[in-house]
C-alpha cells in the first residue's frame, strides 16, 4: 500500500506492508534512528513523534504502534527535524541541556517531542503532557524544570511557520501526483498486488459500510493503540483490514439539547475535551486514560468495540445511560451500551457490523468515576467504578452503577443499584448496600489485583461517594504539602 | 579548573537532537543479519524433542542454531564456578530460557520464526518460591553464610523489649529504556569486533573468546554508551554478544541482536527478592542491645552474581547503626525463575531495608519518634578534621560539618561493623541535624498528627532514613582501573578508560579530571568509547566505582604526561619541575606562561612521548567473605531523606507529597550530575518499594513482562516538592579530588517513602503496619485493615 505524507518537511511516497510501523520504517529504511524503541507497545514514549493533520492540529503519537497508512496526508516531525535549519535548538531541547534533563539519553528524543508538542499548544500541565514518557534515570524532576523553563520561550519560527501543507498532494490527502519520490520502495519489494485489495482506506462511513459488508472478517484499524499490539507483540497478519482514519464523518462530536453524540472515530482526547465541562469526574477519569500519546490516537469506538473488561470508557458511559449505535451495510440499530458486552471477548456485534456512534442523554451531572490502578498515570484499571446517583426529594432516584475490572465485561451493578434505589445517600444506606456487591460481582485475581481487594475496593468506592459529601479530603491527588 | 563545575552531560546535545548513537543505531552493512531466541515455555524439566523445520523454513531465516551447533564453550555465566548455558543442551531451568537461536534477514523475521519451534518437554515441578526452595533445600553454597559479632542471643534475652517480625521484599526489573543489544562484526582471520550495550566489556570479550574458542586478543569490544544499565547490563548482555559472535562465525556476516521488551523482561535477571526476619532486644529508649537477622535471598536459577549480592545485603544489615551484638544468617536459595542479578545497590538496599524496618518497628513498640530512635543507635560521629593530603575540589566555606553531637562515642574503643571493620568516617549525626532543621521535621510531624486527627479518609505519614553505603567491590581484586591518554600535537587530548557510560555522567566527570590536570578547557578533551583494545582487563562499571577508579587512573595517566612536559619546560627555563603549573590553558614556569599547544608541539619536536597509560588500585582494603571479617570498603558514602506521603484509606492509593534529601558526594566532581544521580536514585528506589511489583504465576511465568503491567514511576509520581542538597564536604579517604561515589547510595533514600507509608498506615489504628514491599495500594490497604483489627 502506498502512503504519501510529509517527513520533516519533505514529501515522501512510501510503499510498504500495511502494518509496517512508522518506527520501524524510520529506523530501518530511513536511518532516522533518533526515534527510539523502548517497549514496542505504546507505553514508554521513547518513539514519540509529532504528527500534524491537514487542519494544522499537531499531536504527539507513539510511532511504534502507528502504521504507515495511518499517516496519509499528514505531516510527521521526528527529533531529527526539531531543531532549526541552521542547527539552532528548539527551546525545549536547549532547556533539557541547561537543566540536565538527560542522563542515559535514550528516552530523551521522545520526551523532547512530547515537550515540543505541549510547547506548541501552550500546555503547562507538564505531568499530564509527559505521563506517556517513561524515564528511568532522572526521576523526572529536571525534565519538568526544563519544560517549565521552556514554556516562556516563543514557538520557534521554523515550527510556527512550517509550510507543511502547501503541497497540493498533501493537503488533498490524495495521490494526484503520479510521480514517485526518491523514497519509494524499489520494485522488487512491492507487495503482492492481490493482497492490496485486502486493504482499504475508506473516506466515509458509507464507503466503510459497503466494504466491511463485503469483508466481514476484516480488522478495522482506528487508532491502532490496541490493534497495534496484535502486530508488534502478537506478530499477526491483520489482512483483510481497513484504516478508518479518513472516515471524517465518524469523528464528529455534537452536544445537543437532548444528547451528546460521539462519533466512533472521536479520539479519547477529543472525548475528554467535550465531556469534561459537562461531567468533570468523567473528564478526570479520561485525564488518566492511558497517556496523551495514546489518547491522541485511541478512539471511543475502539475502546468499546474491542470489548475489553478493563476499558475505562464503558463503565462511565453505562452509568450515564449511553446508547450504542451499530451499522451493517445500510442497516442500523441501537442498544443500551451495557447490552453490547455479552461475555469475555464476546460482543453483540455481527460480522460486518461496526460501531458508528455513542450517544449520552443530557442530564444534570451526578456522575462519580473512580479509577484504581497501581500507578496513577498511564496504567490500566484494576477496578474502575462509576456511580451516577441522582438525588430527588432527598433520595437516590434511578441509580446507575457500573464497573470495569470486576467481571469478564464492563458490567452494571444491578443489585447494588437496587439496594440504593429510593434511599437517602447515608451511611446506613451505603453500609446496607455493601453486601450487594458480592451478588453482582465475582472478580478474578491477576497481576493487577486480587479478587478480595477488587471487591473491597469496589465497596469502598461507594463509601467514597458518601465521604465526598462530608467535607473531608478524600483524594490524595488534591493534596499539597 | 573544570572539576567541581555543574557542567551538563557530555552528550547532552547529542541526546536532545537524537544523534547519540546506541548499539541499534549503528549503521550496519547491507548483508547484516538479525537474531532472536526461541524460549522455553516451561520452568523446569528436560527437553525431549525439538522440531525446528518450521523455523528454518520461515521467511527470511538464514540459520537456526542449537546447543550442539555451537563451536566451543556454551557458557555465558559471569561466575567461574558455574556453568550457564547460552542455549539449553537439554535441561530447562526457567520459563523464558533460551533454547535455540534464529538468524534471519530482519529483526521481525527472526522474532516471527522464533515462535514456530515445536519443543516437547518432560516437565518437572518447578521450585518457585522461597518456601519451596527451603523445603527442597535447593541453594547455592553448602549452607547459610553467617557473619556475627558479640553475643546476640544473650543480649536479646536480657533486653527490656523483644521486637520481632519478618518482611517480604520484592525484586525489581531494571527497565533500562534501551533494551539489551549487541552487534558482532566478523573480521579477517576469525577475529571478532563486538559493539555491546554492556557495563562489562571485558567480560563480553572473555565470554565471546571462549565461545569462539580463540584467545581474548582476537576479540575487541567497544561500548560508547548504554541507554541505562543499573546493574542489568553487568552480566545479562553476555547472551546477546555471544549469540551474535557465534552466528557471525557461522554465517560470515555481521549479526545484530536486540531483545524485544517482553523478551528482555522474560529472559533477563532482576533484583533479588528477599525475606528478612528479625529478632531484636532493645532498651526503653529503643537502643538495640542485640539483634539477629535471617536473610532469605531468592537467587533464581543460576549463580550469576548472587553470592556477592547476598554478601552485600549482610554488609548493610547495620546501615548507620552500631550493633554490638549481632548475627546475620544468609540463605542463598535457588529457584526456577530468571537468574537474579546485579541491580543498583547490589543487595545493599535489601539489607538496609531490613534494619530500617526494625527501627520503624522498635519506635512503634517503645513509642518514641522514629528519627530519635535511629539517632540513639547511630555510630559515633567521626571527629571533625581536615581532610588528609591530596587535591580537593573547591567548595563553599560554610559547608564544614558540625561537631560530634551523637554522644555515643566511647573513648578509646573502636566502633566496628558486624563484619569487624572500624567505622572512622561517620558523619550522619551532623547531616541529620541539618536535614531535620532544613526539612522542618519536628514541625511537620506535628502537622501530620494534627491532619490525621481531623481527617478520617486521607491520612498523612512522614518517614526518615539514613544511608551509609560501603564503597568498593567486595571482591578486592576488582578494585583496579586503567586509562589511556594521548595528547596530539595540536594540544587536543584523547581520553580513554575502562569505565562505561550508562547515563551517570562518568565520561564527563573523568574528562573534567583530565582537563583539570592539564589546565585546559573541556573543549580540548575528547572522550572516546570504552574499548578493550585500548584499556584491557577492566572491571565492570559497577559498585558506584566508576569515577573513583577511572578518575584516579586517568589522573595518573595525565600526570605522567604532565610530568614529562613539566620536566621539558623546566629544563628549558632552568626551573624546578615542581614549580611548573598547568592552568588557564597555559603552562606556567617562573613568570612565563606558554600556551599549552605550544608546549605540546615543542615537546613533540623534542621527541617526548605524549601518550601514557594510567593505573589505579584502591588502597587499604582486604576482605574474607567466608569469615566475614576485614575491611571490604575504602570508605562509606552517606545520605539522609525525609519523605511525607498521603494515603487514601479507602483504596490504599498514595502520593509522595514532599521529599527532603541531604546527600554526601564528598567534594563533588560535578554537583549537577551528582544531584541528577540523587533525584533519579531516590525515585527509582521509591518505585522499587511502591508500585514496581513482579508477579509470577504458579507455572513460573512472569506475568508482569512489559510496561503495561510492570509500573515504574511516571512523571507525576515524583515528589510534588523535591528538595535535594549536597553535604559537600571532602572525603576523608584519598579519592579523586576528595569526591565520593554517588551511583548507588541515593537509591536507598527511597526507603524513606516506604517508611512514610508505614507511618500513615500506623495512624489508622493501634497495630504495627508490618508492611511488605512493594507497598502497592493493595498491600497498603491490607496493612490498614491489619492495624485496625
Amino acid at each position: 500500500m502506498q502512503t504519501t505524507f510529509r517527513l520533516n518537511g519533505k514529501t515522501v511516497h512510501v510503499t510498504a506492508e500495511p502494518t509496517r510501523t512508522l518506527l520501524d520504517w524510520l529506523r530501518e529504511d530511513r536511518g532516522l534512528t533518533g526515534t527510539k524503541e523502548g517497549c514496542n507497545e505504546g507505553d514508554c514514549g521513547a518513539c514519540t513523534v509529532m504528527v500534524t493533520d491537514p487542519a494544522g492540529q499537531a499531536r504527539a503519537l507513539n510511532a511504534c504502534i502507528l502504521f504507515l497508512p495511518q499517516l496519509e496526508g499528514k505531516s510527521v516531525r521526528t527529533v531529527e527535524g526539531l531543531a532549526g535549519p541552521d542547527g539552532t535548538l528548539h527551546p525545549v531541547q536547549q532547556a533539557m541541556i541547561d537543566h540536565h534533563g538527560s542522563q542515559c539519553g535514550f528516552c530523551t528524543p521522545g520526551f523532547v517531542m512530547s515537550m515540543a508538542v505541549a510547547h506548541l499548544d501552550g500546555k503547562t500541565d507538564h505531568d499530564d503532557q509527559l505521563a506517556g514518557n517513561l524515564c528511568r534515570c532522572t526521576g523526572y524532576a529536571p525534565i519538568v524544570r526544563a519544560a517549565e523553563a521552556a514554556a516562556s520561550e516563543p514557538v520557534p519560527d521554523w515550527l510556527a511557520q512550517a509550510p507543511d501543507f502547501t503541497c497540493p498532494e498533501i493537503s488533498s490527502g490524495g495521490r494526484a501526483d503520479g510521480a514517485r519520490g526518491a523514497d519509494s520502495t524499489p520494485e522488487g519489494q512491492r507487495p503482492d498486488a492481490s493482497k492490496e485489495a485486502e486493504v482499504a482506506r475508506p473516506t466515509s462511513s458509507d464507503a466503510l459500510a459497503t466494504w466491511y459488508a463485503a469483508h466481514p472478517d476484516a480488522t478495522l484499524v482506528a487508532g491502532a493503540t490496541d490493534v497495534g499490539l496484535w502486530v508488534t507483540k502478537g506478530l499477526r497478519d491483520l489482512r483483510p483490514l481497513a484504516f478508518l482514519g479518513h472516515c471524517n464523518d465518524l469523528r464528529a462530536i455534537s452536544v445537543g439539547e437532548d444528547e451528546i453524540r460521539i462519533g466512533a472515530m472521536a479520539t479519547m482526547e477529543e472525548l475528554r475535551n467535550a465531556v469534561a465541562p459537562l461531567h468533570p469526574s468523567l473528564g478526570e477519569l479520561l485525564r488518566r486514560f492511558a497517556s496523551r500519546q495514546v489518547r491522541n490516537a485511541a478512539t471511543l469506538g475502539g475502546n468499546i468495540a474491542n470489548g475489553s473488561p478493563i476499558g475505562d470508557a464503558p463503565p462511565a458511559l453505562i452509568a450515564l445511560g449511553a446508547s450504542l449505535h451499530l451499522r451493517m451495510g445500510d442497516a442500523r440499530r441501537s442498544l443500551p451500551l451495557e447490552a453490547f458486552f455479552l461475555d469475555y471477548g464476546k460482543q453483540d456485534r455481527a460480522p460486518g457490523e461496526f460501531v458508528e456512534a455513542i450517544s449520552i442523554p443530557r442530564q444534570p451531572d451526578t456522575l462519580r468515576c473512580y479509577k484504581l490502578s497501581k500507578r496513577f498515570d498511564q496504567d490500566i484499571s484494576a477496578v474502575c467504578g462509576c456511580f451516577n446517583l441522582p438525588i430527588e426529594n432527598g433520595v437516590i432516584a434511578g441509580p446507575r452503577v457500573a464497573f470495569g475490572g470486576m467481571a469478564a465485561t464492563p458490567k452494571r451493578a444491578a443489585h447494588v443499584e437496587a439496594a440504593l434505589y429510593g434511599k437517602p445517600l447515608s451511611e446506613a444506606t451505603v453500609e446496607a448496600a455493601l453486601p450487594a456487591f458480592a451478588e453482582d460481582f465475582t472478580p478474578i485475581s491477576d497481576m493487577r489485583a486480587s479478587a478480595e481487594y477488587r471487591l473491597t475496593v469496589a465497596q469502598n468506592m461507594l463509601r467514597r461517594c458518601l465521604a465526598e459529601t462530608s467535607g473531608h479530603a478524600t483524594s490524595v491527588l488534591e493534596l499539597r504539602p | 579548573m573544570s572539576v567541581a563545575k555543574p557542567l551538563p552531560h557530555d552528550a547532552a546535545r547529542l541526546h536532545v537532537t537524537g544523534q547519540a548513537r546506541y548499539v541499534d543505531d549503528i549503521p550496519t552493512p547491507r548483508d547484516s543479519l538479525h537474531l532472536a531466541f526461541g524460549l522455553s515455555s516451561i520452568a523446569a524439566g528436560q527437553i525431549t524433542s525439538m522440531e525446528l523445520d518450521a523455523v528454518r523454513n520461515a521467511p527470511g531465516v538464514v540459520a537456526v542454531l542449537t546447543a550442539k551447533d555451537l563451536p566451543a564453550e556454551n557458557d555465558v555465566s559471569p561466575a567461574p564456578t558455574f556453568h550457564e548455558e547460552l542455549l539449553s543442551s537439554g535441561e530447562v531451568f526457567y520459563l523464558g530460557q533460551p533454547i535455540f537461536l534464529v538468524v534471519a534477514t530482519s529483526h521481525l523475521a527472526a522474532r516471527r520464526a522464533a515462535r514456530l519451534g515445536e519443543v516437547r518437554y518432560s516437565e518437572t515441578r518447578p521450585i518457585l518460591t522461597i518456601d519451596e526452595a527451603l523445603a527442597a533445600d535447593w541453594r547455592f553454597e553448602e549452607g547459610p553464610r553467617i557473619y556475627a559479632k558479640g553475643d546476640p542471643d544473650a543480649a536479646i534475652a536480657g533486653a527490656a523489649h523483644v521486637v520481632e517480625g519478618s518482611m517480604e521484599i520484592g525484586g525489581q526489573e531494571h527497565f533500562y529504556l534501551e533494551g539489551q543489544a549487541a552487534l558482532a562484526l566478523p573480521q579477517e582471520g576469525g577475529d571478532m569486533v563486538i559493539h555491546a550495550s554492556s557495563q562489562h566489556p571485558t567480560e563480553i570479550q572473555h565470554k565471546v573468546a571462549e565461545a569462539l574458542g580463540i584467545p581474548m586478543h582476537g576479540v575487541r569490544v567497544e561500548v560508547r554508551r548504554m541507554g541505562g544499565g543499573f546493574g542489568g547490563k553487568e552480566s545479562q548482555g553476555n547472551h546477546l554478544a555471544v549469540a551474535c559472535a557465534v552466528a557471525a562465525r557461522a554465517t560470515g556476516r555481521p549479526c545484530k541482536m536486540r531483545y524485544d521488551r517482553d523478551d528482555d523482561m522474560v529472559i533477563t535477571g532482576k533484583r533479588h527478592d528477599f525475606r528478612i526476619s528479625y529478632r531484636a532486644g532493645v532498651d526503653a529508649e529503643g537502643r538495640i542491645a542485640g539483634i539477629a537477622f535471617e536473610h532469605f535471598c531468592r537467587c533464581g536459577w543460576s549463580l550469576d552474581l548472587s553470592l556477592p549480592v547476598a554478601d552485600r545485603a549482610m554488609l548493610h544489615a547495620d546501615n548507620a547503626y552500631l550493633l554490638e551484638n549481632v548475627r546475620i544468617t544468609s540463605h542463598r536459595l535457588r529457584t526456577n525463575t530468571q537468574s537474579a542479578t546485579a541491580y543498583r545497590g547490589f543487595g545493599g538496599p535489601q539489607g538496609m531495608l531490613g534494619i530500617e524496618r526494625v527501627m520503624d518497628h522498635v519506635a512503634h513498640v517503645v513509642g518514641r519518634d522514629p528519627l530519635e530512635v535511629r539517632r540513639a543507635n547511630f555510630y559515633a560521629e567521626a571527629p571533625s578534621s581536615e581532610a588528609g593530603a591530596g587535591p580537593s575540589a573547591p567548595r563553599s566555606p560554610q559547608a564544614s560539618p558540625p561537631e560530634d553531637i551523637s554522644g555515643q562515642a566511647k573513648a578509646g574503643v573502636p566502633q566496628t561493623t558486624p563484619y569487624h571493620m572500624e567505622v572512622t568516617d561517620f558523619i550522619l549525626g551532623g547531616m541529620v541535624e541539618r536535614l531535620a532543621a532544613d526539612g522542618r521535621y519536628a514541625a511537620r510531624r506535628q502537622a501530620v498528627a494534627a491532619w490525621n486527627a481531623e481527617n478520617p479518609v486521607v491520612k498523612k505519614g512522614i518517614g526518615f532514613n539514613p544511608v551509609k553505603f560501603g564503597i568498593s567491590f567486595t571482591l578486592t581484586h576488582l578494585n583496579q582501573a586503567g586509562a589511556l591518554v594521548h595528547v596530539y600535537t595540536d594540544g587536543s587530548i584523547h581520553l580513554n578508560h575502562g569505565g562505561t557510560e550508562m547515563g551517570q555522567g562518568l565520561f564527563q566527570k573523568v574528562a573534567q579530571v583530565a582537563a583539570s590536570r592539564f589546565g585546559v578547557g573541556l573543549d580540548h578533551v575528547k572522550i572516546t568509547a570504552t574499548d578493550t583494545g585500548k584499556v584491557p582487563n577492566t572491571s565492570a562499571t559497577a559498585a558506584s566505582s566508576g569515577s573513583d577508579l577511572n578518575g584516579m587512573a586517568v589522573q595518573a595517566a595525565c600526570d605522567t604526561i604532565r610530568d614529562r612536559l613539566a620536566g621539558f619546560v623546566a629544563e628549558r627555563f632552568q626551573a624546578d619541575p615542581a614549580t611548573v603549573r598547568f592552568e588557564g590553558r597555559a603552562v606556567h614556569v617562573g613568570t612565563e606562561a606558554i600556551p599549552f599547544e605550544t608546549v605540546v608541539l615543542e615537546a613533540y619536536q623534542a621527541r617526548i612521548s605524549l601518550s601514557a597509560t594510567g593505573f589505579y588500585k584502591t588502597p587499604d582494603i582486604s576482605w574474607d567473605r567466608i569469615r566475614g571479617t576485614g575491611r571490604p570498603f575504602f570508605y562509606f558514602a552517606y545520605g539522609a531523606a525525609i519523605t511525607e506521603v498521603a494515603v487514601d484509606t479507602l483504596t490504599g492509593e498514595y502520593r509522595i507529597l514532599r521529599t527532603d534529601i541531604l546527600h554526601d558526594a564528598g567534594a563533588s566532581l560535578n554537583p549537577a550530575l551528582d544531584i541528577g544521580q540523587i533525584e533519579g536514585g531516590y525515585v527509582q528506589g521509591a518505585g522499587w518499594l511502591t508500585t514496581e511489583e513482579l508477579v509470577w504465576n504458579d507455572k513460573g511465568r512472569l506475568m508482569t513482562h512489559a510496561p503495561s503491567t510492570y509500573k515504574i514511576p511516571a512523571c507525576s509520581d515524583r515528589p510534588a516538592v523535591f528538595n535535594v542538597a549536597l553535604w559537600d564536604a571532602p572525603n576523608r579517604a584519598d579519592t579523586i579530588y576528595r569526591s565520593k561515589a554517588v551511583g548507588e547510595p541515593p537509591f536507598m533514600l527511597g526507603i524513606s517513602a516506604f517508611l512514610a507509608l508505614s507511618d500513615a498506615v500506623a495512624a489508622c489504628g493501634p497495630g504495627y503496619p508490618a508492611l511488605d514491599a512493594p507497598a502497592t495500594p493493595e498491600r497498603v490497604l491490607a496493612a490498614i485493615e491489619r492495624v485496625r483489627a
